[in-house]
């Protein structure tokens, strides 16, 4: 599913190159779910943007269910995140003037799909216990529920990887737990393969597998499959 | 993302912002409203004026005396008494010319019972009536008879005749005093309308040959009584040309000049026309250069607030790239906001100028009104322009949004 070697990913700032990764590598199984931990700075950030297309890294190769992503260019890299990746963030970042419903529905506008848009959307919703709450703006949402909108506008497009950072930062423990079971049904009911970059050790325990990243190098892995 | 989308979600947008997006459309609104204003005033003065000119009468050509060049020396224009009757009569006999109207004119104090006023008289022949459409309100026109007998009678001006008795009617058989003297009126002409110096309707008209020995008094030049300008019909507007050429090429051998040193001047109603159009239009368009400016403005307006706004929303624009909008997609999404903009501007501009020029409208300037014509074209114009104002000031702004990594866009705060 995941394959990854040797990543590196350098930043420069100024005239000093700051490593960020320093030559990464392991392997995701489909239907494997991981953690990533690490303290802030270990590259836990980088790794998870170069996992979700979002950024590039300097060298080295990552493999998306086959297909090597480095030298795709930015319309390629736009198409695989709309398709193969879905994004849980911290914030929640769904659209303040959009409904619900609106918000679910924005990664099949940019798949270009128009005639089951709404069903899908609505769908979506439904399988996280939102049917409720379609035409509501996201301020008149709890964070949990926005949490379960990002979810949702995740798997709208049947995407084969989830990717969760730090999904329950921003919510109390008990909603967090709620937000953490979703996700976890979505790996058993689906297959889904869910990577989540956390700091919490209880969240990681949940994983069937963590890596730990220190100062952009893996200094460990721990759960029931060997790297 | 279609245009249509993009359409409704930058409708959503720009509502979310509602006070700003109505100040940053204000610069729009108030170029496009300059704009159509000053466009719909000048094709309605363009338009009034011409058709003023027309009602003159058609296929007219004018004869009127030039400057005199004596040693190098030359007077004004117009100023030279050169034109004789004895020219007048010589034009008649030209190819394609209908009908030819020598006239003198001069000003003079004109009462009846108490009333008093100063106008235009004109001495005219028979001719004058169809020559320039005039038809008789009431009475008669000047016949071959006064022309002949020098009768003291007078045709009134309908502006005159409202003046003097109230209305064209009762006018006729009374006597009014011309210069203190007695003189019957036979006709009152029909109002044409007209305004300043295309006033047909504030004037009276009196034999030729009665003018001359009565009114302007006469002056001879190389033997013949002078006159101040010869009207001439063709018979068609396709023959003016022709007709012009042939009168200046019998008038340069009556009067033995070359060309240069023409003691005349020859002009049709296409050159007053083509004067006059030349200088509305230039008018419009320099009145059309400033509004365009003030439109320029706007659109540096509109960028300015787009360029807020993709700050604003950088990390919008994060999300929406995570969730696999491309750079396209972004920058569309901008471009139909910064056009929907304008466009409104344009929309809500047009109406405003409308409404300025039906103001504008109302008022009286120099005794009449203008009416003010909004084409299809000037609307046209305005929309397409304020259009193309936000498409070009949006593209900076929306080109930045669409260049934002979304990696930074996200970890935006």
């Amino acid at each position: 599913m995941i394959e990854v070697e040797n990543l590196k990913k350098i930043y420069r700032l100024g005239s000093v190159d700051v490593p960020a990764l320093n030559g990464v590598s392991f392997k995701i199984e489909k239907g494997e779910v991981v953690a990533i931990m690490g303290a802030s700075g270990s590259g836990k950030s980088t790794l998870m943007n170069i996992l979700g297309c979002l950024d590039t890294p300097t060298s080295g190769r990552y493999l998306l269910e086959g297909i090597d992503t480095s030298g795709m260019s930015d319309n390629q890299l736009a198409a695989i995140r709309n398709r193969k990746i879905g994004f849980i963030f911290q914030m929640f970042n769904l659209l303040p003037r959009a409904t619900t419903l609106r918000n679910v529905e924005l990664p099949l506008v940019y798949a270009g799909v128009t005639k089951d848009r709404r069903k899908r959307a609505e769908a979506a919703l439904k399988s996280v216990g939102l049917a409720d709450r379609m035409r509501h703006h996201p301020m008149e949402l709890s964070g949990g529920e926005q949490q379960r909108v990002a979810i949702a506008r995740a798997m709208v497009t049947e995407p084969s990887l989830i990717l969760a950072d730090e999904p329950t930062g921003n919510l109390d423990s008990h909603t967090g737990q709620d937000i953490l079971k979703l996700l976890l049904s979505l790996n058993v009911e689906r297959g889904l393969t869910l990577v989540i970059v956390t700091h919490d050790p209880k969240i990681a325990a949940l994983a069937q597998r963590t890596i730990h990243l220190t100062d952009g190098v893996i200094n460990g892995t721990n759960g029931s499959k060997p790297l | 993302m279609n245009i249509a989308q993009s359409f409704l979600e930058s409708l959503d947008s720009l509502s979310a912002n509602k006070l700003r997006s109505m100040l940053t459309v204000l610069g729009i609104v108030i170029g496009v409203a300059a704009v159509i204003a000053m466009l719909s005033i000048g094709q309605g003065a363009q338009h009034s004026i011409t058709s003023q000119i027309e009602s003159v009468g058609t296929n007219l050509v004018y004869v009127s005396p030039g400057a005199v060049h004596q040693g190098g020396v030359s007077s004004g224009a117009g100023s030279a008494g050169t034109l004789t009757m004895d020219d007048a009569n010589a034009l008649v006999n030209l190819p394609n010319v209908v009908a030819v109207a020598p006239e003198v004119d001069g000003r003079a104090q004109v009462t009846y019972l108490g009333q008093n006023l100063n106008t235009r008289v004109i001495g005219v022949t028979p001719d004058y009536q169809t020559l320039h459409n005039y038809t008789m309100a009431d009475g008669e026109f000047l016949s071959q008879s006064n022309l002949v007998t020098r009768s003291s009678v007078v045709v009134l001006g309908s502006a005159v005749a409202d003046q003097l008795f109230g209305g064209t009617a009762g006018a006729v058989g009374q006597n009014v005093r011309i210069r203190g003297q007695p003189y019957r009126v036979i006709g009152v002409l029909a109002s044409k309308g007209g305004t300043g110096f295309l006033n047909q309707d504030d004037q009276i008209l009196v034999p030729l040959t009665t003018a001359q020995t009565r009114l302007v008094g006469t002056s001879f030049f190389r033997g013949a009584n002078v006159i101040n300008s010869i009207t001439i019909e063709a018979d068609s507007p396709n023959t003016v040309q022709t007709v012009i050429s042939g009168i200046t090429d019998e008038m340069r051998i009556r009067h033995n000049t070359s060309p240069g040193t023409d003691d005349f001047t020859v002009f049709s109603q296409q050159d007053i026309l083509g004067a006059i159009t030349q200088v509305t239009s230039t008018l419009t368009i320099f009145l059309g250069g400033i509004a365009g400016i003030s439109l320029l403005v706007g659109g540096i307006g509109i960028m300015n607030i787009m360029l807020t706004s993709v700050t604003e929303r950088t990390r919008e624009i994060g999300l929406r790239k995570a969730v696999g909008a491309r750079r396209s997609d972004i920058l569309v999404q901008f471009l139909v906001e910064s056009m929907v903009l304008s466009l409104l501007g344009g929309i809500i501009g047009i109406a405003l100028g409308w409404g300025i020029g039906q103001i504008v409208g109302l008022v009286q300037m120099g005794g009449s009104t203008i009416t003010p014509l909004l084409t299809l074209s000037s609307i046209l114009l305005a929309t397409l322009f304020s259009m193309a104002v936000g498409l070009f000031f949006g593209i900076y702004p929306a080109s930045r949004a669409a260049r934002l990594q979304p990696v930074e866009a996200l970890r935006y705060e």
